[in-house]
C-alpha cells in the first residue's frame, strides 16, 4: 500500500505524455503527428535536463551538446556502417553517457554560475570542433542515404515509427525522472541542491552522485538525438548545437516548476504551444519572440517556482498527485 | 618564413582587435563583480551598439566617433532600466532567476530588433584610412577603435577609484552588506554598475561596427568572447578584461598563422573551459 502511494505522482505525467501520443494516432493527421513529435521531444530533453538542474541544483546551459553529440555519433553509425537505427540509439545514448561522465568528473567540481559557465564553453567548443571534424563531414554535416528507409518500409513508414519512438523515449525519461525523485539517490541529490557541503557531512559522496545525475540526464538526449537526426534526413553542426535550445529547455523546465516530474511535461507542453500560436498568429508573428521573453520575464520574477510549485504552495492537499 | 610573415601581418590586428572586445568583456565582468549576476542580453546590446553607429552615421550623418557618447549616454539609461525592470527583483534569488531575468531581456531585444532591422546583414562604410607598419597595413578604423577602448579603461579607472560613486561601487563589489550598513546607497549603486556594464557593450558594439558588417544577431559572438575573456582575466576584474582581450585578440591572430581559421573557436572555448578548471579566479586573479 505504501508502495503504491510513492508511485501516485507517476500516474499524471504518464496519463499527460500517453495522452498527446494518442492525439495524432486518433485524428490520423500527419500534421498533428509533426507538432506531437515536436512537444515529446521537448519533453524527453526537458525531463531529462531536470534531473541535473530541478533535483541536483546545477544549471546547466548546454544542455544540447549531448543531443547534438549523441545525434552525431549515431547517425554516423547508421549512415556510413550500416547500422539499425536501434543500434544507433543506443551507441548515441552511450556516447552521450560517456561525454557527460568524463565531462562530469572534471567540471561538476565548478558551482553555480561558473558551472553555468563552462556548459555553454564546451557545447561552443564542440560545435566548433565538429565543424572542423572530416569524418562527422565538417560544416556541411552529414546527409542521410535515402536508401537507410528501405529496410524500415521506405520513407513514409519511417517517419510513423520514429514518432512511435519518440514516444517510448518520452516516456523512459519520465519513468527514470520518477524514480531517480523517488529513490534514494535522488534523496541524495536534493540534498546537494539545498546545501552541497551539508549533504556531504550527512554522508551523501556528493562528487560520484552529481557525475551519475549528470550521465542519467544526458542518455536520453543522446538517444532523441539521433532519432531526429534520422528522421530529418541530414545533420549540420549549427542544428546540432544550438545554445539557444538549449536555454530554451531552461525556459520550459522553470515554467513548469523544477524538481518536479509534471513540471517539465506542463512547460514543454505550453512553451511549445504558445511558441506555436505566436509564431502564426498575424499581430504577434513579428515579435514572437519579444513576447516569449515578457512572459519568461514575468514568471522569473512572480512565479519563480514554476506552476507546479505554485499550485503545491497553494494547494498542499495536491502535494501528493502534483509530483 | 612563409607562416611568420602571415604572423607579422595578422598579429598587429589581432591585437588592436583585441582592445575592442576587452571592452565588451570589462561591461560584463564589472556587471558579474559587482552584484554575481552572468549578464546573458550582452550581446544584442553589443548589436543595440552596432545598429546606433549605424543609424547615426548612415541616417543623420554623425561622424561615429562623435555618436560614440551619445550612444555611451543610451547605453547607460539602457541598463539602468534593466536593471530596475529585471533584475532588482530576483538580486538575492538563486543564479537560474537571474540568468534567466537578463536572457528575456535578450528575447525582448532581439524580437523587437528583428522586426526593425531584420536578420540580414549592415554595413558601415567608414573609412580612416590606413597605413604601412612593416610589411603589414594597419587600417585606421582599428587603430582608432584601439585607442578608445584604452581611453575607456582608463576612464573606468579612474572612475572606479577617484570618484565617490567609484569606491561606493567597489565598497559594494567587496560586500554588499557592509557596504549599506555604511550608508551607501546599494540599489541605486547596482543599478548604476548594470548601467555602466550596459554602456561599455554599447560602445565596442559601436567599435565595431566601424570595421565589420553586423545582423542583430551578431551580438552573440560577441557575448560568447567576452565570457572567455572575463574568465581569462577573471570574472569581477574588469581591468583584467582588457588583458583577457589583448590574449584572445593574439590568439585570433597567431591561430590562422599555423592552422586553418576554423580551428579558432576550438581553441578559444577549450582554453576557457581548462582555465575556469584549473584557475576560476583567472589568469591574474579577481579582486574580490
Amino acid at each position: 500500500m505504501k508502495n503504491w502511494r510513492t508511485h501516485l505522482g507517476l500516474f499524471l505525467p504518464l496519463l499527460a505524455v500517453a495522452g498527446i501520443v494518442l492525439w495524432p494516432v486518433i485524428t490520423e493527421n500527419v500534421s498533428s503527428r509533426e507538432s506531437a513529435f515536436t512537444i515529446l521531444k521537448a519533453i524527453a530533453l526537458a525531463s531529462s535536463l531536470n534531473i541535473l538542474l530541478g533535483y541536483t541544483g546545477y544549471v546547466s546551459f548546454g544542455h544540447i551538446v549531448f543531443y547534438g553529440f549523441g545525434g552525431y555519433v549515431g547517425l554516423y553509425f547508421v549512415n556510413e556502417q550500416g547500422w539499425s537505427i536501434w543500434a544507433g540509439m543506443l551507441v548515441g545514448g552511450i556516447a552521450s553517457g560517456l561525454l557527460a561522465f568524463l565531462l562530469g568528473k572534471a567540471i561538476l567540481r565548478l558551482r553555480g554560475a561558473y558551472f553555468a559557465l563552462a556548459t555553454i564553453g564546451i557545447n561552443e567548443a564542440m560545435r566548433a570542433f565538429i565543424n572542423n571534424f572530416d569524418l562527422f563531414g565538417g560544416p556541411i554535416g552529414m546527409t542521410l542515404n535515402f536508401s537507410v528507409y528501405k529496410a524500415y518500409g521506405g520513407a513514409a513508414k519511417a517517419l510513423g515509427m520514429s514518432f512511435y519512438i519518440m514516444a517510448g523515449l518520452t516516456f523512459a525519461a519520465l519513468i527514470i525522472s520518477h524514480f531517480v525523485r523517488t529513490s534514494k539517490f535522488g534523496l541524495g541529490l536534493q540534498a546537494i541542491r539545498e546545501n552541497e557541503d551539508a549533504a556531504e557531512v550527512m554522508g551523501v559522496v556528493a562528487p560520484s552522485a552529481k557525475t551519475w545525475a549528470y550521465v542519467l540526464s544526458a542518455i536520453i538526449p543522446g538517444m532523441v538525438g539521433v532519432l531526429f537526426f534520422f528522421k530529418n534526413g541530414n545533420v549540420e553542426p549549427h542544428v546540432a548545437f544550438p545554445l539557444h535550445s538549449s536555454i530554451e529547455l531552461l525556459v520550459m523546465v522553470m515554467l513548469g516548476g523544477q524538481g518536479t516530474v509534471l513540471g517539465p511535461i506542463l512547460g514543454a507542453f505550453a512553451y511549445q504551444g504558445m511558441r506555436g500560436y505566436l509564431v502564426t498568429s498575424d499581430i504577434f508573428k513579428d515579435i514572437q519572440l519579444s513576447v516569449s521573453g515578457v512572459v519568461l520575464l514575468l514568471i522569473v520574477l512572480f512565479i519563480p517556482t514554476g506552476a507546479i510549485g505554485w499550485l503545491r504552495h497553494r494547494v498542499p492537499p495536491l502535494r501528493r498527485v502534483l509530483a | 618564413m612563409q607562416q611568420f610573415n602571415l604572423l607579422l601581418t595578422s598579429l598587429p590586428d589581432g591585437i588592436l582587435l583585441g582592445f575592442v572586445y576587452g571592452v565588451a568583456a570589462m561591461g560584463l565582468t564589472l556587471i558579474w563583480g559587482v552584484m554575481n549576476v552572468i549578464n546573458l542580453s550582452h550581446g544584442p546590446i553589443i548589436a543595440l551598439g552596432m545598429f546606433g553607429t549605424f543609424i547615426l552615421f548612415i541616417n543623420m550623418g554623425i561622424n561615429p566617433y562623435i555618436g560614440l557618447f551619445l550612444i555611451a549616454a543610451l547605453g547607460l539609461l539602457l541598463g539602468v532600466l534593466i536593471y530596475f525592470v529585471a533584475v532588482n527583483r530576483v538580486i538575492n534569488a538563486p543564479h537560474l532567476s537571474s540568468l534567466l531575468a537578463t536572457f528575456s531581456v535578450n528575447m525582448i531585444i532581439i524580437g523587437i530588433g528583428t522586426a526593425v532591422f531584420t536578420t540580414s546583414p549592415y554595413n558601415v562604410d567608414f573609412n580612416m584610412g590606413s597605413f604601412q607598419l612593416g610589411s603589414t597595413i594597419i587600417l585606421g578604423t582599428r587603430l582608432i577603435a584601439a585607442l578608445i577602448a584604452i581611453l575607456f579603461t582608463g576612464g573606468l579607472y579612474l572612475f572606479l577609484y577617484r570618484t565617490r560613486p567609484g569606491k561606493f561601487i567597489r565598497a559594494v563589489t567587496n560586500n554588499r552588506a557592509a557596504a549599506e550598513l555604511m550608508g551607501v546607497p546599494s540599489t541605486r549603486i547596482l543599478a548604476l554598475s548594470f548601467g555602466l556594464g550596459t554602456m561599455l557593450a554599447a560602445v565596442s558594439g559601436a567599435l565595431i561596427a566601424t570595421f565589420f558588417p553586423f545582423s542583430i544577431l551578431s551580438g552573440s559572438g560577441y557575448e560568447l568572447k567576452s565570457f572567455v575573456i572575463g574568465v581569462l582575466g577573471g570574472l569581477g576584474n574588469p581591468i583584467g578584461a582588457l588583458f583577457g582581450g589583448l590574449i584572445l585578440g593574439l590568439l585570433e591572430g597567431i591561430v590562422p598563422a599555423f592552422l586553418n581559421t576554423a580551428w579558432v573557436p576550438v581553441i578559444e572555448f577549450g582554453l576557457f573551459v581548462v582555465i575556469l578548471l584549473i584557475r576560476p579566479t583567472g589568469l591574474f586573479g579577481a579582486k574580490r
